[in-house]
């Protein structure tokens, strides 16, 4: 490998082609090729240890970490950051993930010291104002979905769903129905909701979709048994439609002794215009870092609360918060049915201050709002787009989302990865592809009423002229799709097949130290 | 309302398209009797300037860290963050990007998770750590779970220095499962864990430093059970310590989980944290959580993607290795970032820093009648003995503006031998001033 004066290697990654590096999108080499063991962006005082209290156990290995001085560290982050498509710079149609814009204020007010620089653990005299924030977003969870109570800790969607199938399982438990260890989970489902379920020791029995994309009471029915612990079902579902037969569903499994627990990544659609409870959910998990805009970050961190029932509160594990003779007080331990705990600590404070603050911007009426432009949103692009692609289910209106299956490019050797691929060389985002799994080449695609109708417009006129062009056999376009993305497609079999999941010195590259 | 696009006129205009009457119409799926049938309880929109002045009031009520001494650890810690980390963490392009399953506009992140895991595998001394977990008690119960996929057995003990919500945290997971062995706290260091390994033993869990700041043996709790064909898991809390502590990889660690909040995360009152997990690179099959590779694009250019991605729910459904989605990313950032700053020149530094002023702690303490200091080891963390109940006295010196530290029985309710105990934290932001305050209060309320 050839290197520059600066031991910062110029083979790989810059190879000249037109996808790699232009005049505002240079390559970044890695941290550990223009950093090193010398250079800081910090400045500590080293400090004299004559003596220390370690024990014998201090550090003999090295460390070899890589560090750049604060310029050096800034530009490497900001060239990197340059290579990612975001919300704020395009449309982000991802299915299933509502992608809407996320208000600064929330940052703004997630970083007050009064938040940010409190510890889980000082005395709860000392936080009252960080537990009545956690009471009035339990006040708005709770008279948003009309439940009886909400645990707040678990750290994701994902997290949540474990935490409302554990006090479930607990609840059945109680009830000396332990021998219940079988969960429903239809087809269309989440991968999380088949995990979570066999996480628990529990066994999945698939619900078939019907032909119209729901969940058919009967089938349900059919499934039920005294075996049965519960049901879980995503409302609106993941084919973004609403489940018509919701409240019979419901109705037939607490006929059966099982529990209710209601995927609730899709509540956008309909935040302050149904209120779940009012269906006969047991439990459900609410995403802040989808319905209450908490930033998704590249990944995460997101927050996961979960609406519990009657039947189903005296499971909540701790912490909670309630009123106590001095204040707010924190619980911490209980004893007794309770599942204990799911996370450290109080949950993610940092995410119930961001989705509060959402709230109270938009309050009742603007979340309503909200709830009803994305349902709209979603309408109108299906709308527009229906004539050249093909609805698999059109019997009913779309929620927040439009679904699209791969039967328009028949007999175009296209598929939905090379259509989806294609959309980033006109600027946007892909749309969820490939699921949910019970539509063929799946797409899957959820504007958000973040969305101007300017840009839905653009959208739908960039996706109809994509799909006359696959019609035509203008294969190319899509098979080598994208083209103007930093990179071209990424080889993943290789990926997988000789995982490289750090980086290595390569015996060329010597420590500047040395 | 500030955040909508949209005017009614063009409202109307779309149900038009759409062949809509009216919004309710795309509702009709939903049953009549559950439409729009409630008055909700809440407020109606509101304008920014009042929003803010809402949660001013709420933040007001608070007393930050940084608004006298301050001595709180037990599993988050209070750090200096870069002004630069906090600021290059808002740009949009990192916070408002989802997870980068579309590799060709997701490099930025990509590559970051690939030097995130390096710089986490560099630390921990292991082969491989995977994009974040949720925080380090989940990581921990994800280890447990992962120890016994890999050895096919089913005993599990937990140390009694192990953090008591960590515990807790494994106990819920694993619900009434009769191969869950939790040894009793163990406050002064004290320990018997490498007793309880048998050959059902799938792994046994210590923490170090401990819950109560004392630093355990790594090497010898390795070979005891891999004696026994067990794995070993280590946990830390404080993760500035392996700046200046052997790697756990280096003493024969075979999973470690680490709680990453202390490098660049601020303390959230306790979320968001940073799981960070790393192993041997066998193992990699059976971790959870997500993982980023490096490989090439179709004109042969370096790139990264999320890879192995057989072990995760999105793909294996029921057969996952987890149920893991949405991690930590930003977390992640906001860690790589500050240890990209501290390099390994700072990071030393920030560790020595921070062992300094905790010598210079226990030191202190130990000249105010009525405390002893317990521990004979310590990175930054220690406990006390203190002559009287622990709760009420830290809430007196809490009245007086100095947060002293955790008294042990709040997370050990009912245990009379923690209950005049308190855990304290030094990092490089105490001061010889804060440390002096502490020592005059408590003196003062010992007297
Ligand atoms: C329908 C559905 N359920 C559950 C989840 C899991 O949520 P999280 O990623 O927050 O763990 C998702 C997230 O993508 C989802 O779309």
């Amino acid at each position: 490998m050839s290197m520059n004066t600066q031991g910062r290697p110029t083979g790989v990654g810059t190879a000249g082609t037109s996808a790699s590096g232009s005049a505002l999108l240079p390559d970044e080499p890695l941290l550990f090729e223009i950093g090193d063991n010398e250079h800081s962006g910090v400045d500590l005082p080293d400090v004299d240890l004559a003596t220390d209290r370690l024990g014998g156990f201090a550090r003999k290995s090295k460390l070899d970490l890589a560090g750049l001085t604060e310029p050096e560290a800034m530009r490497h982050y900001v060239r990197l950051s340059r290579l990612n498509h975001s919300i704020d710079s395009g449309m982000y149609p991802l299915g299933s993930c509502t992608m809407k814009h996320n208000p600064r204020l929330n940052e703004k007010m997630a970083r007050l010291p009064g938040f940010a620089d409190i510890h889980p653990l000082q005395p709860v005299s000392t936080v009252q104002g960080a537990l009545e924030l956690m009471n009035q977003l339990s006040h708005w969870l709770m008279t948003l979905t009309n439940t009886a109570a909400v645990a707040l800790s678990p750290k994701a969607g994902a997290h949540g769903e474990l935490l409302g199938m554990m006090a479930i399982k607990a609840a059945q438990e109680a009830k000396g129905e332990a021998h219940r260890k079988i969960v429903l989970v239809p087809e269309s489902a989440h991968g999380t909701n088949p995990a979570t379920a066999a996480f628990l020791g529990y066994s999945v029995k698939p619900i078939p979709a019907r032909d119209d994309g729901t969940v058919d009471v009967q089938a349900v029915k059919n499934a039920l048994s005294s075996d049965v612990a519960a049901i879980m079902l995503t409302n609106p579902n993941t084919c973004g439609l609403f489940e018509p037969q919701v409240i019979e569903i419901a109705q037939a499994v607490h006929d059966a002794g099982a529990f209710f627990y209601c995927d609730g990544a899709n509540f956008n659609a309909i935040m302050g215009v149904v209120r779940p409870g009012d269906l006969g959910i047991d439990a459900m998990h609410i995403n802040l870092h989808k319905t209450f805009s908490t930033p998704h970050g590249g990944g995460g961190p997101g927050a996961g609360p979960v609406v519990l029932s009657e039947a189903l509160a005296p499971f909540a594990p701790v912490p909670f918060v309630r009123k106590g003779k001095d204040g707010l007080e924190m619980v911490e331990h209980i004893e007794g049915e309770a599942l204990g705990r799911v996370t450290a600590f109080h949950g993610q404070m940092g995410m119930y201050v961001r989705a509060l603050t959402y709230m109270l911007s938009h309050g009742a009426d603007g979340l309503a709002q909200a709830a009803e432009d994305a349902v709209l949103n979603a309408n109108y692009v299906k709308a527009k787009l229906e004539h050249l692609f093909s609805v698999p289910f059109p019997d009913y209106p779309t929620m927040h989302e439009a679904l699209f299956d791969d039967s328009f490019l028949k007999g175009t050797d296209i598929s939905t990865l090379d259509f989806a691929k294609a959309l980033i060389d006109e600027g946007f985002h892909p749309m969820t592809m490939y699921f949910p799994l019970v539509v063929h080449g799946a797409m899957l695609i959820e504007p958000t009423e973040s969305e101007s109708k300017q840009t839905l417009d653009h959208f739908c006129e960039v996706m109809a002229e994509l799909a006359n062009d696959a019609k035509a056999g203008n294969k190319e376009r899509f098979t080598g799709a994208p083209m103007k993305a930093p990179r071209r497609r990424l080889d993943e079999t290789r990926a997988a097949r000789q995982p490289i999941l750090k980086w290595e010195r390569p015996a060329d590259l010597p420590k500047a130290a040395e | 309302m500030r955040y909508l696009p949209h005017s009614d006129h063009e409202r109307a205009e779309m149900l038009g398209v759409i062949g809509a009457s009216d919004i309710d119409a795309l509702f009709s799926a939903v049953p009549k009797s559950a439409l729009k049938n409630f008055e909700l309880d809440l407020p109606d929109h509101s304008p920014e300037f009042l929003v803010e002045a809402h949660m001013r009031a709420l933040a007001n009520q608070n007393h930050a860290a940084g608004d006298g001494p301050f001595f709180v650890g037990a599993g988050a810690y209070r750090h200096h963050v870069p002004a630069t980390v906090d600021h290059l963490i808002q740009r949009s392009e990192w916070l408002t990007a989802y997870t980068p399953y579309q590799p060709e506009i997701s490099q930025g992140t990509l590559q970051m998770l690939f030097e995130f895991q390096t710089q986490v595998a560099k630390i921990t001394g292991m082969d491989v750590a995977n994009a974040s977990l949720y925080d380090g008690s989940t990581g921990t119960a994800e280890a447990v779970l992962m120890a016994r996929r890999l050895t096919r057995r089913n005993k599990v003990v937990l140390s009694g220095g192990l953090h008591p919500h960590y515990r807790d945290v494994v106990r819920a997971y694993l619900k009434d499962d009769p191969h869950l062995e939790c040894l009793s706290p163990s406050p002064e260091g004290q320990g018997d864990i490498l007793d309880h390994i048998d050959a059902d033993t799938a792994a046994i869990v210590i923490q170090t430093p401990d819950f109560y700041g004392h630093l355990r043996n790594v090497e010898a709790a390795a070979k005891a059970a891999h004696d026994q064909g067990a794995l070993l898991i280590v946990v830390i809390t404080e993760v500035v310590s392996l700046g200046l502590l052997e790697a756990p990889g280096a003493l024969g660690a075979d999973i470690v989980v680490a709680e990453g909040q202390s490098i660049g995360n601020a303390l959230n009152f306790g979320g968001p944290y940073l799981g960070l997990m790393a192993t041997k690179k066998e193992f990699i099959r059976q971790m959870p959580g997500r993982l980023c590779g490096e490989t090439v694009d179709a004109d042969g250019n370096r790139g990264f993607v999320l890879t192995l991605s057989t072990r995760e729910q999105h793909i294996r459904r029921e057969k996952a290795t987890s149920n893991i989605c949405t991690n930590s990313g930003l977390c992640a950032l906001a860690f790589s970032i500050h240890m990209g700053l501290l390099g390994e020149a700072g990071f030393v530094r920030l560790a020595r820093l921070n062992h300094f002023n905790a010598i210079r702690l226990a030191n202190a303490l130990d000249g105010v009648p009525g405390v002893t200091v317990l521990n004979k080891t310590f990175f930054n963390e220690m406990t006390i003995r203190v002559t009287q109940p622990a709760t009420a006295l830290v809430e007196r010196l809490a009245q007086r503006g100095i947060l002293a530290g955790v008294p042990a029985s709040r997370l050990l309710p009912g245990d009379p031998e923690v209950e005049n105990l308190i855990i304290l934290a030094a990092t490089e932001l105490t001061t010889e001033g804060d440390i002096a305050a502490l020592c005059a209060a408590l003196t003062e309320e010992l007297a």
